[in-house]
């Protein structure tokens, strides 16, 4: 299976040849998983729901209900609303959700429902037959023709915000007890990061004493334990109890530094409405950038970085320091996620990586300065950065480039092995390969696993290229 | 245990020797349900997808091609274009102006790169929606390139995964009859509705071959496009699975007056029959038959005493089956039964009303048959019935495993070869080596 093949003429750029993105409903149901008890319904053909199910469970290994409002040809034609509210009061009946999340697809955002108004009708009709007319139902517009999953996901955390945390609904007084004493409430904003991040990152919170609403928080609802009865919607996942209290939080911190060029963020929308200061950083890899995320929650909790913090921040430095030689102007094309290229970014620029080609399917138009950003003063050379990228380009590129290693998802491993070269595995999909899930990138630790895991491909590759081979390294 | 069953899907599922058999099908799946099924254009994609020397170009947003990249396990002899992901990555401004354009250039730059020996453009929901004419543009790339550019016609609201396999088959007549077939023997045959998945085409080729049938045309896995162009000039098509390709079937009986058998080369009893069933037809050359009865005593010879291995172990364990089609399901009753094992629960996404009859014919009593199920369903028939092993997809895995109990996974992105003699003995391997599992003790549903 050539990636490559030769380009006879300079046609511009007018298809997508092995995409380096995925729709934005997929990004969106699976933030909505991140939401306790919350069921994702995707309005449109009963395709997009299958197709993403099988997406998502083969990278976490876990099953996913997504309900579908399962249009037909009579749907696309006169409107898709009595399936969405019929598909409403069924999925809810089933399995009698918290919340419902409604995202849009390319056909219902085309045939132009309104999925806002039909809601509303919804309530005013769902006494009778739906079974809980009062759950809230949070509705994003992600039409698979513009953006990447990465704006459906991004969607869901501001709608969330929007619709359950600065309404104004009061919240119940029950809800206090949600807080525990002494501890200070946090907003944390991740972005598309792994259960095992999401683990570590609740950890770190709290060992300076804060008690983060992470948004969203899939780490128990896509990567639970096993069962003896089927969990219909597994339990885990942001409270919309502590939702409702974001904005009474002490801070809100954002991960993503071409999310926050972007604007118009969930951590934004808290500023505005209830001012709750904003903390917007790049993902948290390597150093520098995990330095900002450490420092700023000192700042916030008024605590000094406890010290098994320190412990792992002094340990990634002497790990930089035994390994160093192996990775120095070693060649790395870099791509996926625009904030998760960026941090990978930073990590490789700090260990001596040089990244040749930092690329995304996305096209913020925000990635390139925000490489700049992370590399300065760490590169004798700027990497080449690519926005609105394919597979095919990458290929095309990595000809010339000549990378030692491929870091990203589990889509450049056809394109690695005919290149012979090592493929480091992080980010979403990775279904070639076990606990993909449970790689964790952020932090001081996180950065340790990257680097151990970048450290040792490299190693692996010079032992088998060796002609005897050798036990010590 | 609460119900699990939806009000509107009762009459999907039938319980064996409750009630005279009645089951409703074919219907359009529950909004709000959490079917497991897919949608027109996945129909189509699957189908053809395995033609490894054409270009397939979905024509669309980006979802609809990056969901189905190298998706099947259907493998290659030659090219390997089927493996690449190819869409046309509609914006916001071609769903408002129009996409016709972009697809032009998409098919024109495409063609030039890969040199297929065909294309098939498939549309997705938003191309029906936009009404663009990719009749018209196929037509205008076919006259510039001189291939066969084929639209396929696969909105994906139009019905369901069923409706998919017809608008593939449409597309693929549009090149059977283009080629030359002077040099066919006149025993010789087409293998319709397998997909080459981890080279199963290939076993089955053999078979025939032996038996000293020729192959024309691999439809549609390992396929190529002038092999389909000239597979008219087989005397048989044989078709496989549950349907995919049994429209093509029709069509070619209805043109061209070649006639079809259904079969299955799951399990030994299907497999031999199968072989039977192509001996028979070419009654005028009676070695025909001698050699498949030979193949098959061979072959048995070498699989029964393994099998029986196995058979020790899975005597009286409990499977359960929930596949695509139900064709596949019937091959696989049979074979658990040669294992030595019970099944208790079997369904399938697009069985037709005839497929339910049969399956409840050779099921044992208490046995589930449901059409279109999903995943709160399935997990109750499980637990109710404590099976030992499920059997189904990518989506089903998570929910057999999620309950601890074994999973065999028969469907098309499996990378273990099933059908065959060999495939039988793969199979019960995998039953063998996921049922015996000693990790199943440890999980809550038999600790507590």
């Amino acid at each position: 299976m050539k990636h490559t093949a030769k380009l006879k003429t300079g046609h511009p750029y007018i298809s997508t040849t092995n995409a380096c993105k995925l729709c934005k409903p997929l990004g969106a149901c699976i933030a909505f998983r991140g939401i306790e008890g919350t069921m994702p319904f995707l309005h449109g053909s009963q395709g997009c729901a299958t197709y993403m199910r099988r997406y998502i469970i083969s990278h976490f290994r876990e099953p996913i209900d997504i309900a579908s409002s399962s249009l037909s040809e009579k749907h696309a034609v006169y409107g898709g609303g009595s399936n969405l509210k019929l598909g409403l009061n069924n999925s809810i009946g089933k399995y009698a959700p918290n919340a419902v999340g409604v995202a849009t697809t390319c056909l219902t955002e085309t045939i132009g429902d309104d999925v806002s108004m039909l809601l509303r009708e919804w309530r005013v009709d769902a006494d009778a037959e739906c079974p809980n007319p009062e759950i809230p139902v949070v509705n994003v517009s992600t039409a698979s023709y513009s953006g990447t999953h990465m704006e459906g996901f991004h969607a869901v955390v501001r709608e969330t915000i929007a619709q359950v945390a600065l309404t104004d609904v009061p919240i119940p007084e029950s809800a206090d007890e949600d807080i525990k004493i002494g501890t200070k409430p946090l907003n944390l904003m991740p972005g598309f990061v792994s259960t095992a991040d999401l683990r570590h990152l609740r950890d770190i919170c709290e060992d300076f004493g804060l008690e983060p609403t992470i948004l969203p928080d899939y780490s128990d609802t896509l990567d639970a334990p096993v069962m003896a009865e089927y969990e219909k919607l597994t339990s885990g996942g942001t409270s919309l109890q502590s939702i409702r209290h974001m904005p009474q939080a002490i801070a809100s911190i954002e991960f993503g530094r071409v999310l926050s060029a972007c604007g118009d963020t969930g951590g934004e929308l808290l500023q505005e409405k209830a001012d709750v200061p904003l903390y917007a950083m790049g993902m948290p890899i390597g150093v520098r950038e995990s330095d900002r995320f450490f420092n700023t929650l000192s700042r916030v909790s008024h605590r000094p970085i406890p010290r098994r913090h320190d412990l792992e921040r002094g340990r990634l430095l002497d790990a930089y320091a035994d390994g160093h030689k192996y990775l120095f102007g070693k060649r790395a094309i870099v791509y996926g996620e625009e904030d998760l290229v960026v941090g990978l970014t930073a990590f490789l620029s700090e260990i001596g990586v040089q990244p040749v080609l930092c690329a995304s399917g996305g096209s913020s138009g925000y990635l390139k300065d925000a490489i700049a950003a992370v590399t300065d003063g760490l590169l004798r050379e700027a990497p080449q950065v690519r926005d609105d990228v394919d597979f095919f380009d990458i290929a095309q590129d990595a000809l010339t480039l000549k990378p030692d290693f491929l870091i990203g998802n589990s889509k450049g491993y056809s394109f690695a092995r005919e290149q012979g070269i090592p493929l480091i595995r992080v980010g979403f999909p990775i279904h070639d390969r076990m606990g993909g899930q449970r790689i964790l990138h952020l932090g001081y630790r996180g950065s340790q696993n990257l680097f151990d895991l970048t450290v040792n491909a490299i190693i692996a590759k010079k032992q088998r290229d060796s002609p005897v081979g050798y036990g010590y390294i | 245990m609460e119900p699990t069953v939806l009000k509107g899907r009762e009459t999907q599922i039938y319980r064996k020797g409750k009630e005279p058999f009645a089951i409703e099908c074919n219907k359009q799946s529950l909004a709000g349900a959490v079917s497991q099924r897919a949608c027109v254009f996945c129909g189509s994609r699957v189908v053809l997808y395995p033609i490894a020397d054409a270009l397939h170009l979905v024509h669309g947003p980006v979802g609809c091609a990056v969901y189905t990249w190298d998706i099947r396990g259907a493998l290659s002899s030659g090219p390997e274009l089927h493996r690449l992901s190819f869409s046309t990555d509609l914006q916001e401004r071609d769903v408002i102006f129009g996409g016709e354009e972009k697809l032009k250039n998409a098919l024109l730059e495409l063609i030039e790169r890969y040199e297929p020996k065909a294309a098939f453009v498939y549309s997705t929901c938003i191309v029906g929606i936009i009404g663009d004419n990719l009749e018209a543009i196929c037509n205008q790339v076919t006259e510039v390139t001189g291939i066969p550019v084929i639209p396929v016609q696969s909105e994906g609201f139009k019905g369901n995964k069923r409706a998919g396999y017809n608008a593939a088959c449409k597309a693929m007549f549009r090149l059977v009859g283009t080629g030359n077939t002077s040099d066919i023997s006149p025993h010789s045959i087409n293998i319709l509705g397998d997909f080459n998945l981890a080279g199963e085409i290939w076993i089955i080729r053999q078979y025939f071959e032996k038996m000293g049938v020729q192959v024309v045309a691999n439809i549609t896995g390992d396929g190529r496009v002038a092999d389909i162009s000239r597979s008219h000039g087989a005397a048989l098509n044989v078709v496989q699975c549950s349907g995919a390709t049994l429209d093509l079937a029709k069509m070619m009986q209805d043109t061209y007056g070649v006639p079809f058998e259904r079969v299955s080369y799951f399990g030994v009893e299907d497999m031999a029959e199968a072989l039977y069933k192509i001996a028979r037809f070419f009654k005028d050359d009676p070695e025909i038959l001698k050699r498949a009865q030979l193949l098959v005593r061979e072959e048995l010879s070498v699989l029964y005493p393994k099998l029986l291995e196995y058979r020790k172990d899975l005597e009286g364990k409990k499977a359960a089956i929930y596949v695509g089609g139900s064709f596949k399901a019937f091959s696989l009753v049979k074979a658990f039964r040669l294992l030595g094992m019970d099944v208790v629960m079997v369904g399938s996404q697009t069985g037709t009303k005839e497929d339910y009859e049969e399956l409840q014919e050779i099921t044992d009593e208490g046995t589930i048959i449901v059409d279109d199920s999903n995943p709160l369903e399935l997990s109750s028939f499980l637990q109710e019935k404590d099976v030992d092993i499920f059997v189904g997809g990518v989506k089903e895995r998570p929910i057999a495993y999620k309950l601890g109990l074994g999973f065999c996974d028969h469907n098309h992105e499996r990378k273990e070869a099933l059908e065959g003699f060999e495939g039988m003995l793969n199979f019960a391997r995998e039953v063998h080596s996921t049922v015996m599992s000693p990790v199943w003790q440890f999980m809550p549903r038999r600790t507590g």
